[in-house]
């Protein structure tokens, strides 16, 4: 038997999935024309799938930082930061995290899977209790396989269920680690973070929260979940991404703790891997700074995420369960949602098609983000089409929408 | 509350039963990866409903050791009798 054997039913399932469509991991853009808008196959396609959330890709600011500073420092850094040494600008952006944040200091890592899988994993060792939310995303899953600490998970975004599992443990040693997150990223719901953090205050753990879909998007500030829901203080240590909201690739930790340095003598996936190039912390100095001053863009996500969340609702979707830059459409099966989303590339329109096991209870989603780019008439259009769509394919009844008490949001955001 | 072995196993094959489709058969051989055409985050739902009726935590490492829902049901055994 091949050693590939094992994954012949991997083959099995992508042949089921492209019977009568595309393969939805292999699409292929020839050309990104903007935050919003690419070509697929010849023609112009609305992208609404690409978690471009403040549409920074190609601000002008961020492309100039990143073009001076590949002239001045090179392509690639060859190395890692404790081997082959830091770079000016690496310093100074962890230095701006820190302040963004109000916190002591920050690290960064090459990508935001590696900042959750290097945090996590070097936090909780032998003898630990780390408690992780069930809907976390693989980078957490993947940490706590990393992490020698014993690994218990708790219902998704229930409080009550954690504090039961805190419980659990009685008087047995170790430090408790709860991990969640911001804001969801298949449904787009956000965590209720302020019960979290008082279930943590009462059992004495420490809590990371992973904003990577909530920085810049949440909080007068754009903090995220921690400071919309005014509990930063309680937050030992936050994780994100400069993937999404800043435009780049990259994540970072940030904390408060003294001594919170020496994990860049103790992660590994810190210490054994490249660091970021200097272009791409170029271009995240820039969009750090540009969020930081610039409330308007996170204004215009938010007015678009809701233009979009209840136009679908109101043309018959089922929604999530609240209205985040994350707008997922349920599927009544996978048949119909693999359809739904070819239909929609036709119709020049991109979303994520999400499917089990990669979602939360099984659900078959269409999956789409905004951006602060969109226009209202692109997500306008977006509606449209799916309402189209969803007619046609009878996953919706387009006679009968469906009236949302909540319709009179939508319209005075817009 | 107190459960012996028995209980356990029949116990976690009624939990089974009710989530797999109708006609297939839960014994104490069966694996539960891959023998019921349930995905991995439809076992670990399985598994957190298990915590609740027998109100023990089961960490992720324990799950990963474990292979057929008699071994499931021993190691559900010892986390009630007490911590390892």
């Amino acid at each position: 038997m091949s050693l590939l054997q094992k994954f012949a039913h991997i083959r099995t399932g992508l042949d089921q999935l492209t019977a009568n469509g595309r393969n939805p991991f292999e699409l292929r853009f020839e050309k990104i024309l903007s935050p919003t808008e690419a070509l697929l196959d010849g023609r112009k396609i609305l992208l609404l799938g690409t978690n471009n959330y403040l549409g920074l890709t190609f601000d002008p600011a961020c492309v100039e930082a990143s073009s001076r500073a590949v002239r001045m420092a090179g392509t690639g850094t060859t190395g890692s930061r404790i081997a082959n040494g830091t770079y000016g600008d690496h310093a100074l952006l962890e230095q701006r995290i820190a302040e963004f944040y109000g916190r002591r200091s920050a690290m960064i890592f090459t990508t935001g899977y590696q900042a959750n899988l290097g945090l996590i994993a070097t936090l909780a060792s032998q003898g630990d209790h780390l408690l992780i939310d069930a809907d976390s995303h693989a980078s957490i899953y993947d940490a706590s396989k990393l992490s020698s600490a014993e690994v218990i998970r708790f219902r998704h975004n229930d409080p009550e269920d954690l504090a039961h599992r805190l419980r659990r443990l009685k008087d047995r040693p170790g430090d408790r680690i709860i991990v969640t997150e911001g804001i969801y990223s298949m449904l787009g719901d956000a965590a209720p973070l302020r019960e979290i953090a008082a279930v943590k205050r009462e059992m004495g753990a420490y809590l990371i929260v992973d904003e990577a879909h909530s920085l810049g998007i949440l909080g007068e500030k754009g903090r995220g979940l921690c400071e919309a829901a005014g509990v930063e203080a309680d937050v030992d240590f936050v994780v994100g991404t400069f993937s999404k909201s800043l435009g780049a690739v990259g994540g970072f930790a940030t904390s408060d703790l003294p001594g919170f340095d020496l994990m860049r003598l103790a992660c590994r996936a810190y210490m054994f891997t490249a660091s970021l190039p200097p272009a791409v912390v170029a271009s995240v100095i820039a969009s750090l700074g540009r969020i930081s001053t610039d409330n308007s863009l996170r204004a215009r996500v938010l007015a678009s995420c809701r233009r979009l969340y209840f136009g679908l609702e109101q043309a018959g979707f089922e929604v999530g369960p609240q209205p985040n830059p994350i707008v997922s459409v349920k599927m009544p099966e996978r048949e119909s949602a693999v359809q739904f989303w070819n239909r929609l590339i036709d119709e020049g329109v991109y979303v994520n098609l999400a499917l089990p096991p990669a979602t939360p209870g099984s659900l078959y989603l269409i999956r789409s983000s905004v951006s602060s780019a969109h226009t209202e008439a692109q997500i306008d259009r977006a509606v449209s089409v799916m309402t189209a769509v969803g007619s046609e394919l009878g996953v919706i009844d387009a006679r009968r929408p469906r009236r949302s008490p909540r319709a009179g949001t939508a319209r005075s955001a817009t | 509350m107190t459960y012996n072995g028995r209980d356990v196993e029949a116990q976690i094959i009624d939990l089974l039963m009710a989530r797999v489709p109708g006609g297939v058969t839960v014994s104490a051989d069966t694996r539960i990866a891959g023998g019921l055409g349930l995905d991995s985050v439809a076992i670990l739902d399985f598994i957190m409903d298990l915590e609740d009726r027998f109100d023990v935590s089961i960490p992720l490492d324990r799950i990963a050791t474990v292979q057929t829902v008699a071994e499931l049901s021993s190691a559900v055994e010892a986390l009630v009798k007490g911590p390892r």
